[in-house]
């Protein structure tokens, strides 16, 4: 049976998916950091759908521990799910550098150094599907959370990279680029709901996309002409709006 | 946290609250160490504001199973597993719930703190009857393990406590052991109040039992009615070989809140006459599904809609068995005069009771649905005071107009209870607006 890494277990579209594919019959390894709250999860995933639930600590921020912890895992996986991310405090982290740093290594930096053993391990074995949860806010630089949007912007790159280079061994990768998703991560904010993704829709396209082999995709479809949008606006204007 | 107006099933009162969600019993410790006061609310089918309140925090995301013994029929959960997610993993291998309300989309931890009851009452005692153990995180933010032996009074202030005792984390009870998902059930004619109350005695052997008593009828067939009894049907007794589980029944939806005219006591009569009327024989012998036996309501999807936007209240009380009969005939006679209708009228006995606050007792118990209207609550004020005179009480879970003064004389624990909660919640951490209205907290 094939088994999935899901990297950031501990969040609501983590979770969802986590739910979604044991429903499915995958086995599941759950990465996270305080692991051991995903223990009820693996007794209620493995008592349902007679799945087997690995939980394993992972911090994102420790990159020197990601070869360690992937050496660790048995079985390894056929898929790789990074999963997490840090929305962080925009206006602490231009005055605070710890703050902003944060941001840029839990959303890029740490995303990458676990993609880059993942990807090798899958490439040596010529097959796997590799899932990088992205966001709409790396599509341009906002003034309200630009630290936030440069990190996923370059996360998004760093996929579409990877997505290159592993092509011709047989990998495939799935950039996600939700817009706003109802989870605690936004609780108290208003979103519009048209545009809110809920935490189960999230994982149900990205399963469908990990098994369709899609390249690139959005979570809501209004969002992909919202950002053609938001592309296109000449800069000389966009530096003049308030986003 | 966002803001959102809140209602539970009877849609009344609405309530503006702030809205959390708990994934991780760590989630309710923050709720705790942040929030001034708030209650934990599962599925909100309670019919008043006992998971109302200024702050709820949700537990729907907390709902995993912990663990299941297939061989001994016992499951661990947290709090916020409904029970129709307990049927789909239990019903296969032979474990049905031990005691269920009459619907099956309510929370464990609603059950416990409801303690609810069903058709097998006078034969099996309410949910906390078949509780083993519950895991409680307390308003000062330790956890305690309570059992009828361990921390006892813990555990029975929690079980009909109203969520006011502490935050339910888990729950371990007993599952019943069933060969089919078939229920052999017999319909019996009443045709008035005195029959279908000598007919509860003299199908007391079944282990399930509610009659349907129409409710708007006056005159000679003044409380006529249908006796409903069931056993668990064994594989033998099935007409084509042993099937667990029956085919997914169809489920209709209301889509809206139907305009306040649809129900009126035309209407609700026509409708009772059909429903009376179906049965022909005085008595019916047939097989039923699990889902149609005790969740007929669940087939329709948002149902409580047809009673409007303005709502409805249900009443549900009991009357000591010794003066029930007197005091169900009194009552009732109230009730079809005013003519309000109610589609629903359940009658049924109750055998003793368990918990000190639990609303169950030994004698009849009715309960109806009234769509709100300006002299509802005054009307209802004046039956409370009878089911007082006869030494009776009102379900909490139900209840969303109740005077306090009423509730602190025909709960005789009640004062213990409170005593209790100023002890474990000295801050008053946890609140709602039941807990309020009825000065409990």
């Amino acid at each position: 049976m094939t088994t999935v890494l899901i990297l950031g277990a501990t969040s609501e579209v983590a979770l969802a998916l986590a739910d979604q594919l044991a429903a499915k019959s995958f086995n599941l390894i759950l990465a996270a950091r305080h692991a051991e709250r995903l223990n009820p999860v693996k007794a209620d995933l493995t008592i349902r759908f007679g799945v087997t639930v690995t939980v394993a600590e992972f911090d994102a921020a420790q990159v020197t521990t990601h070869a360690d912890f992937y050496a660790q895992l048995s079985p390894k996986p056929d898929a790789a799910i990074c999963v997490f991310g840090f929305l962080g405090d925009h206006e602490k982290a231009i005055q605070n550098w710890e703050e902003c740093a944060t941001i840029l290594t839990s959303n890029f930096v740490g995303a990458v150094s676990i993609l880059n053993i993942v990807a090798n391990d899958f490439e040596n074995r010529k097959a796997g599907v590799l899932v990088g949860v992205s966001s709409v806010a790396g599509e341009r630089g906002r003034q309200s959370n630009y630290f936030y949007g440069s990190a996923k912007a370059g996360f998004t790159a760093y996929l579409s990279g990877l997505r290159n280079r592993l092509f011709k061994s047989s990998v495939h990768v799935v950039t996600v680029k939700p817009g706003f998703i109802r989870t605690r991560m936004i609780a108290g904010i208003p979103t519009p709901g048209l545009l809110t993704a809920s935490a189960d829709q999230v994982a149900r396209k990205i399963i469908g996309a990990m098994q369709a082999k899609r390249n690139v995709i959005y979570i809501v479809p209004a969002w992909r002409w919202i950002m053609l949008v938001i592309r296109s606006i000449p800069e000389s204007i966009f530096k003049r709006l308030r986003l | 946290m966002a803001a959102n107006f809140i209602t539970n099933w009877n849609n009344y009162p609405q309530e503006k609250s702030q809205f959390s969600t708990a994934v991780f019993g760590q989630d309710f410790e923050t709720a705790l160490a942040r929030q001034p006061s708030f209650i934990v609310r599962g599925n909100g089918r309670c019919y008043g504001d006992a998971s109302l309140g200024a702050s709820v925090v949700s537990s729907l995301k907390f709902n995993r199973v912990l663990s299941f013994d297939e061989v001994a029929g016992i499951l661990t959960c947290q709090s916020g597993l409904m029970l129709s997610n307990i049927l789909e993993l239990s019903m296969p291998k032979g474990w049905f719930l031990p005691v269920t309300p009459g619907t099956r989309f309510i929370t464990v931890g609603g059950a416990v703190a409801s303690d609810v009851h069903g058709k097998n009452h006078h034969k099996d005692g309410s949910f906390s009857q078949h509780v083993i153990n519950i895991k409680i995180l307390t308003p000062t933010g330790s956890i305690v393990s309570c059992s009828p032996t361990e921390n006892s009074d813990f555990f029975w202030f929690t079980c009909g406590g109203m969520g006011l005792t502490g935050i339910i984390l888990e729950v371990t009870f007993r599952l019943k052991k069933i060969e089919t998902g078939f229920i052999k059930q017999v319909q019996i004619k009443a045709k008035d109040l005195n029959e279908v109350l000598e007919l509860f005695e003299q199908y007391s052997n079944y282990t399930y039992s509610v009659a349907w008593i129409d409710c708007l009828k006056t005159g000679a067939d003044f409380g006529r009615s249908i006796l409903m009894v069931g056993e668990h049907a064994t594989i033998h007794e099935l007409p084509n070989a042993a099937r667990l589980l029956p085919k997914k029944p169809i489920v209709l939806s209301v889509p809206f809140n139907f305009p306040s005219f649809v129900l009126n006591g035309f209407s609700v009569k026509a409708f009772n006459a059909v429903y009376y009327g179906k049965n022909f024989k005085r008595e019916i012998h047939s097989i039923a599904s699990y889902e149609k036996f005790f969740y007929p309501l669940d087939a329709i999807l948002h149902w409580n809609r047809i009673y409007g936007s303005r709502g409805f209240v249900q009443y549900q009380f009991v009357i000591p068995k010794q003066v029930g009969k007197a005091g169900i005939r009194d009552i009732l006679t109230r009730i079809s005069a005013k003519g309000w209708g109610s589609f629903l009228a359940v009658l049924k006995l109750f055998g003793v009771q368990q918990g000190p606050i639990s609303f169950n007792m030994e004698g009849y118990t009715l309960a109806l649905d009234i769509p709100i209207n300006s002299k509802l609550f005054s009307f209802l004020d004046e039956l409370d005071k009878m089911v007082k005179e006869y030494g009776g009480r009102i379900y909490l879970t139900k209840d969303a107009r109740m005077k306090a003064e009423i509730f602190h004389s025909t709960y005789p624990n009640a004062a213990t209870f409170t005593t209790f909660l100023n002890k474990v919640d000295p801050e008053k951490k946890l609140v709602s607006s039941l807990s309020r209205r009825l000065q409990i907290k």
